[in-house]
């Protein structure tokens, strides 16, 4: 792995669902270089999300490789895919991010708990856990008081920042967004995003943000249209 | 870090304490209850094959075996008839006899019964493997007016040798009409055998006859009692008493002497072997016990089934959960033991907790099950059997707790990091 290698770089990729259902995803070529921003826009149902759980190694294709940070995905077993994805990728969702018995700081450390190079990450900065944590609060504009309150206390503003940090703690080289601000209104959608695009440039982490919402778009160094590049959708 | 799944399993039951609590509750109540049933049919039939021993036929007057069995041996129930002394005595002088104890029942102390008998009792008497009646304190009663005592009934009423003790009429728990007139002492106080006799007052045959002056016609005539100072004044022989134990020169002789007792010419009597009486008592008993261990078992399975659908039905809720800790990282398997885990920590709880609550059931019901019941149910650590039900319990429960755990598992494979709400 050497910083010459892309983020994301896939081939001839083909995915369907079963063996006799169409083609959902037909990707001849699509790469994000590292450190870029890039903002992927697809209605819903374009296979935005098959895409993510793509690169994710939650899935895996029926053709083509998926290289992600240089590393050739389908040459991991299901486990080490698994590690994979938990030591170099945060993920940000729609809603619904955080797990509800778990307090703020139990949430934003899950990552740590998975991953022992993110756990490591944290550690070769001079810090531990909770400043970490904190720390990535205050930079998102939340109260670091907010750690040890249980999350369903909080606005789903709060929350999608709580899992914006989630996915930035121990400084994974890739963070991946799908539809993180359709559930805030216009205002919070603006202010989310630019504290995430802040934040990842300060990391230097790679920043893919799946969305249909192309007032968004302008924000990003590049923007992709999936239906462009997906030869699926006819 | 493989660890942090258990965390997050027990943080997630905690997080829904108020079902979980109910359904360890209900199974915890299944457990009790599939031990206890268990339990009661093992000690019970202990307990009665113990209680007696050593005495070859029960004699008294024409019923039931088993009924017979019942009101001379467990003191439940009343006699239909008596038997009167002359046939006892014709009885007691049969070659083959070795010995006979005369039992007279019908009135009680405070609600313990009393025993008429006299000093053969207390060496003829056997229970549980040839064990004979043992004093903690004091002697066999002398007197007329002597009572010796079981070991319960000094127990619970505090009883010392000396104590004076004041018989009622009947066997009622609450008796209205007592023979304050002529008081007993206690003399003997014997030691536990885990039988009825604990919970017996043994007094002489001439006490009760002595009590009873004056009640020819059914109840207490004003004015006339014994009178301790003038003995020679009343003919305290026995006319009847309620049964008797016989005890035999030799067994083959048993049938032969039954068949002349059940023949007597003079009254209708009836003579049972204990054994093949306590045997049919168990019979009688065998189905109620089988429908109820079967009883049991279903409301375990009932318990399990109550568990497995509130796991089930916090599965579709939990899918939002599953894809979130998928994209941090967790496996499949994880989310398997998260589930499976759950279905773990509800059967280990609520067979533990339904371990003590049927200890804390026994200490609290044991004495009322003797007392109404006779039936001697000792405290004991749990035996290999139970354990092994027990064990079937959690078995089964861990298996149909695999169920909601196989099913998060493939929707996690399915669903991978997609949020279906």
């Amino acid at each position: 792995m050497t910083l010459e290698t892309d983020a994301i770089d896939i081939r001839g990729l083909a995915f369907r669902w079963r063996d006799s259902a169409p083609l959902i995803l037909d990707l001849p070529e699509l790469r994000v270089r590292r450190g870029e921003s890039v903002f992927i826009k697809g209605a819903s149902g374009s296979g935005k999300s098959t895409l993510l759980s793509l690169i994710g190694g939650v899935m895996s294709p029926q053709a083509g490789d998926v290289h992600v940070l240089g590393q050739r995905l389908g040459e991991l077993g299901e486990s080490r895919r698994d590690s994979f994805r938990a030591d170099h990728i945060g993920f940000i969702f729609q809603m619904f991010n955080l797990i509800p018995y778990l307090p703020v700081l139990d949430n934003l450390l899950l990552p740590c708990r998975f991953s022992r190079r993110r756990k490591r990450n944290i550690e070769m900065r001079g810090t531990d856990f909770r400043a970490e944590a904190e720390r990535l609060l205050t930079h998102l504009d939340l109260s670091p008081g907010l750690l040890q309150q249980p999350v369903t206390e909080l606005s789903v503003g709060q929350q999608q920042r709580v899992a914006a940090a989630r996915a930035l703690i121990g400084n994974p080289e890739l963070v991946i967004a799908d539809e993180p601000t359709s559930s805030l209104d216009a205002d919070r959608r603006e202010r989310f995003l630019q504290l995430l695009l802040k934040e990842c440039g300060e990391q230097n982490s790679t920043l893919i943000f799946v969305s249909h919402d192309s007032t968004l778009e302008p924000q990003f160094e590049r923007s992709i249209e999936l239906a462009d590049i997906n030869r699926a959708i006819a | 870090m493989e660890m942090y799944i258990f965390v997050l399993a027990v943080k997630s039951i905690l997080n829904r304490k108020f079902t979980i609590i109910l359904t360890i509750f209900s199974i915890a109540l299944s457990v009790m209850l599939l031990l206890g049933v268990e339990r009661l049919r093992n000690d019970a039939r202990e307990s009665f094959a113990n209680t007696i021993s050593g005495t070859d036929l029960i004699v008294g007057a024409r019923s039931g075996q088993v009924q017979l069995l019942l009101y001379s041996v467990f003191r439940i129930g009343n006699p239909t008839n008596n038997v009167s002394w002359k046939s006892y005595q014709n009885i007691s002088e049969q070659r083959q006899v070795a010995w006979t104890v005369p039992l007279s029942l019908g009135d009680s102390h405070r609600g313990f019964r009393v025993l008429g008998t006299n000093q053969d009792y207390f060496r003829h008497y056997r229970y549980a493997v040839d064990r004979q009646l043992e004093f903690a304190s004091g002697n066999v009663f002398e007197g007329i007016f002597d009572a010796v005592i079981g070991a319960d009934v000094a127990r619970e009423l505090g009883y010392r040798p000396g104590q004076e003790i004041i018989l009622a009429h009947g066997t009622g728990e609450v008796s209205f009409v007592k023979h304050t007139g002529n008081p007993f002492h206690v003399v003997g106080i014997l030691r536990k055998t885990g039988t009825p006799v604990d919970r017996t007052v043994h007094v002489s045959l001439q006490g009760i006859e002595a009590i009873h002056v004056g009640w020819e016609n059914g109840s207490p005539t004003p004015g006339r009692q014994y009178d301790p100072n003038n003995p020679q004044l009343y003919d305290l022989q026995p006319r009847a008493i309620t049964a008797a134990l016989v005890g035999l020169k030799s067994r083959i002789a048993t049938f032969r002497v039954q068949r002349y007792i059940n023949d007597y010419p003079e009254e209708p009597l009836l003579a049972v072997l204990p054994g093949v009486a306590l045997q049919e008592l168990w019979d009688t008993m065998a189905i109620a016990q089988q429908a109820l261990l079967a009883i049991s078992v279903l409301v375990v399975l009932v318990g399990i089934t109550g568990m497995t659908t509130a796991i089930l039905t916090s599965l579709n809720e939990r899918r939002r959960e599953m894809a979130v800790l998928r994209s941090v990282g967790a496996r499949p398997w994880h989310i398997f033991v998260l589930f499976v885990g759950e279905a773990g920590v509800v059967m280990g709880i609520a067979a533990l907790a339904g371990i003590v609550s049927l200890y804390a059931l026994q200490l609290v019901a044991r004495p009322l099950i003797q007392s109404r019941l006779g039936l001697y149910l000792p405290v004991h650590p749990p035996s290999l059997h139970e354990l092994i039900l027990l064990l079937a319990a959690m078995a089964a429960g861990m298996l149909v707790g695999l169920v909601p755990a196989y099913l998060a598992y493939r929707y996690s494979l399915a669903d991978g990091m997609t949020i279906r709400i």
